[in-house]
């Protein structure tokens, strides 16, 4: 091996050290911020650039590593994540971790019943910086400084007053007027001041109030007292509970082990939708599949005949239906299919009358028979081109044998074609199984998973497959996101997948391949 | 061709072939020729469509690129970008890695090769939510690469697309025979020029395949998109489309005829031509031609 050259070494090095700069720079940031598994990502990564550009011994890594790192970062991490928010609580109301939520309730306040309150002004300087003076009960002033208010005396030199003895200025700061103090109010408001052992917040646009901080914890007995009110507050499952049963939002993410699946298992509401949901993709994507390979096996077996003029000319017109982006076929026939205005209803109703306006959006077993037709539709071409490549690896041998001993057509057919055809086509039809299983984007753009079911207990309507169920679940439910029951069904599919996987395995060589060490 | 299998045919014969092959047709593009249809027709109404239009008019395209109301080329433009950086994204990082599992022999190299496999069985869209909430972890630190961003939903994508292309490009690279670069490292070439110099240009086919491929995949990809991407102004076409469905269908047909008409042309004016080396890079080479 020739040793690189020398300007090329350099600049390998200069690269690598700007690339550690920028990780040093953001691992001190990401410690400050407290993202600990962050850092640890971030350090291990750049330890492991580092050591791949150097190492001889890791020299394949060089080439590895690019598409290593979104290889994990955007499939493997997802998959393993997906698992782990699968067993947590995950949902709106639950997002934030719980160190969030304890800094957030750690700034909630409220005014004691004997409160002071302060007559404020605010001032601002060219730097758009903001000072506050209050204006005690008794007179006394104090000025903001930082997130402090500290007391200031009224003959410091500062302070500015004009003829009425209004404080319009301090130092460099100018008072603001109303409308200024309008546009600053919501910056206010969001900030707690402290003040000696208390605290002080706006109260209205020139008042300030005293307040205390409203919750203590506990670490040792885990119990968030409310100084208030004097309630207690206990932890039950991510969420702060009173004995009365009454709850501080938001609440949190905690880990509740295999609850979401046996939810789905047991709880009576989601089992039946899932078992319903789950039966109807079984059903969505066998039927896809048979119709389009029946369609296929049966234009392929025309086209491959060879006193058929203009083979080519079909095959390349048939294609089209596959070759159109399934999100613009699948919003075209979503118009012809329109119940009121769409063209196949017209036609129906030109040709049998007004009584064969079909409700294709409305009823739940037109609404399947309008996805089954349409995937059909889409998938036909596909299953022609892999029928019409299998047809021509028949060796004709065979045929001329079994013409010979007086098999009949059909006989050539079931005997001979089929089972011949099947051993090369078989994996390819199972893999179609599993992409129509999961084919998102013709169920959730036609239907949406309508119609409605009405005594669904989630948002499972009656054409939702499992993966548009496991999406509206996530993104669209009534009652929030249900990102945590949403992964346990993802994480189910994803079981279901890997089955029919490890079937389909049986079938290809790729497996042999990697033992072989090919 | 397996000419023995078939006979030549009486009229009768033929006559019954040609029918059901041209009711295949029919069948095939009933709803192209209704949507071409309406994309001409005067008439922006679902109700009333007719199939020949009486004053055939592009008054639908010009609405599409000249309405400020429809951002339709901005969507289109989203779209061109976003696929082709990551097809580009996708060629360049397989064929990085395939050359690696081809070329190289080192510890955990079958392992990986395993690990490939069996990741690239698993569709990247059922991990929605954890990708969901992992841009939205990005968007807290890095904000342009975050939710509702280009540059995260090419990342996205580029994952996506490892796994099967990158075994894919490895079992075309098998077939290149060693001796080439062989003969090019005795005379002092590192295996990175070698891969750049002979691979590489010997490639091309596969490079072009996965290239292609990868481009159509991401041009239609939805539900990613539509988790990830939250302003009108940045949505792709596969998004943006459905808002002409959503209220009014009825009466904006028209317009989105066109829109659909020339959405389909851009996939079709590749697919058509190239037919056949796509088709045998969708079936993982599994059915030669």
């Amino acid at each position: 091996m020739k040793r690189p050259r020398l300007s090329l070494a350099l600049v390998k090095v200069v690269l690598l050290c700007l690339l550690d700069a920028a990780a040093i720079w953001g691992i001190i940031l990401l410690g400050v911020r407290g993202s600990y598994a962050l850092l640890a990502s971030l350090g291990i990564g750049t330890l492991l650039i580092n050591f791949v550009s150097f190492s001889k011994r890791a020299y394949p890594l060089r080439y590895l590593l690019p598409g290593l790192v979104f290889l994990f970062g955007m499939v493997v991490y997802p998959i393993v994540y997906t698992v782990y928010i699968s067993t947590t609580n995950t949902q709106t109301g639950h997002i934030l971790t719980r160190a969030q939520v304890m800094e957030q309730l750690g700034q909630r306040t409220y005014a004691p019943t004997e409160a002071r309150t302060f007559s404020s002004a605010v001032y601002q300087d060219e730097d758009e910086l903001l000072r506050v003076l209050l204006t005690g009960a008794n007179g006394e002033l104090l000025l903001s400084e930082g997130d402090r208010f500290k007391d200031i005396e009224p003959d410091n030199p500062l302070l500015v007053r004009d003829d009425q003895g209004t404080i319009v200025a301090i130092g460099d700061f100018q008072l603001l007027n109303l409308g200024g103090l309008y546009s600053v109010l919501g910056q206010l408001e969001t900030e707690l001041f402290a003040y000696g052992d208390t605290f002080l917040k706006v109260l209205s646009v020139r008042e300030f109030t005293e307040v205390l901080p409203l919750y203590a914890f506990d670490e040792t007995t885990g119990v968030l007292t409310n100084l208030e009110t004097g309630v207690t507050y206990e932890h039950v499952e991510g969420t702060f509970t009173a004995p009365d049963g009454s709850v501080i939002e938001p609440g949190f993410r905690v880990s509740v082990g295999a609850r979401n699946y046996t939810d789905i298992l047991t709880d009576e509401g989601i089992r039946s939708d899932f078992l319903r949901v789950f039966t109807w993709t079984v059903l969505w994507s066998l039927f896809s599949v048979l119709f389009s390979f029946a369609i296929g096996l049966g234009v392929a077996m025309l086209l491959n005949d060879p006193y058929i003029h203009g083979r080519m000319f079909y095959r390349s017109i048939m294609i089209i239906p596959y070759a159109i982006p399934a999100f613009i076929s699948a919003l075209v026939w979503l118009g012809l299919f329109n119940t009121d205005a769409g063209a196949i209803n017209r036609i129906l109703i030109d040709l049998f009358g007004s009584a064969a306006k079909v409700p294709w959006l409305q009823h739940p077993i037109w609404a399947k028979v309008m996805l089954i037709f349409v995937n059909t539709w889409m998938t036909f071409p596909y299953m022609m081109i892999i029928s019409l490549g299998a047809l021509q690896s028949i060796p004709s041998g065979i045929y001329e044998a079994a013409r010979i001993d007086g098999a009949s057509g059909l006989q050539r057919f079931s005997r001979i074609t089929m089972p011949l055809l099947l051993i090369s086509v078989a994996p390819l039809l199972i893999g179609s199984f599993a992409f129509t299983f999961n084919n998102f984007t013709v169920v959730f753009l036609m239907t949406g998973g309508r119609p409605p079911v009405l005594d669904a207990a989630t948002p499972a309507g009656a054409t939702d497959i499992l993966i548009s169920w496991t999406y509206r679940i996530a993104f669209q439910g009534v009652r929030g996101n249900q990102l945590a029951l949403a992964s346990a069904i993802a994480v189910i599919i994803f079981v279901i997948i890997a089955t029919i996987s490890a079937i389909n395995f049986r079938f290809t060589k790729a497996l042999e391949d990697v033992h072989r060490g090919v | 061709m397996c000419i023995a299998v078939y006979r030549r045919h009486g009229l009768a014969g033929l006559i019954v072939r040609h029918a059901l092959i041209w009711l295949v047709i029919v069948f095939a593009l009933f709803p192209v020729v209704w949507i071409v249809s309406a994309s001409f027709n005067p008439t922006n109404s679902l109700q009333t469509q007719q199939l020949i239009p009486r004053n055939p008019t592009l008054q639908h395209y010009r609405t599409l690129f000249t309405d400020p109301n429809v951002p339709f080329l901005r969507w289109l433009l989203n779209t061109l970008k976003i696929s082709g950086i990551t097809a580009v994204g996708t060629v360049i990082l397989c064929a990085l890695g395939a050359y690696a599992f081809s070329r190289f022999r080192f510890t955990g190299r079958r392992t990986g090769l395993l690990g490939l496999l069996i990741v690239q069985m698993f569709p990247q869209m059922l991990a929605m939510v954890a990708i969901y909430l992992l841009l939205l972890a990005i968007s807290e630190y890095i904000p342009s690469f975050g939710l509702n961003t280009h540059p995260g939903l090419i990342l996205v994508y580029l994952g996506g697309a490892m796994g099967f292309n990158t075994w894919f490009m490895k079992g075309y690279f098998d077939t290149i025979p060693r001796s080439l670069e062989e003969s090019a490292m005795v005379d002092g070439a590192t295996p990175f020029r070698a891969f750049i110099r002979i691979i590489i240009p010997l490639a091309r086919p596969i490079l072009a395949v996965v290239l292609i491929i990868q481009f159509i995949t991401s041009y239609g990809e939805y539900i990613l998109a539509s988790i990830l991407l939250r302003g009108t102004e940045m949505y792709t076409l596969s998004v943006g489309l459905r808002f002409f469905t959503q209220e009014a269908y009825s009466r904006r047909w028209g317009t989105f005829a066109a829109a659909a008409i020339i959405g389909a042309l851009m996939i079709l004016a590749i697919f058509l031509p190239l037919q056949r080396m796509i088709i045998s890079g969708l079936t993982g080479g599994a059915v030669k031609e």
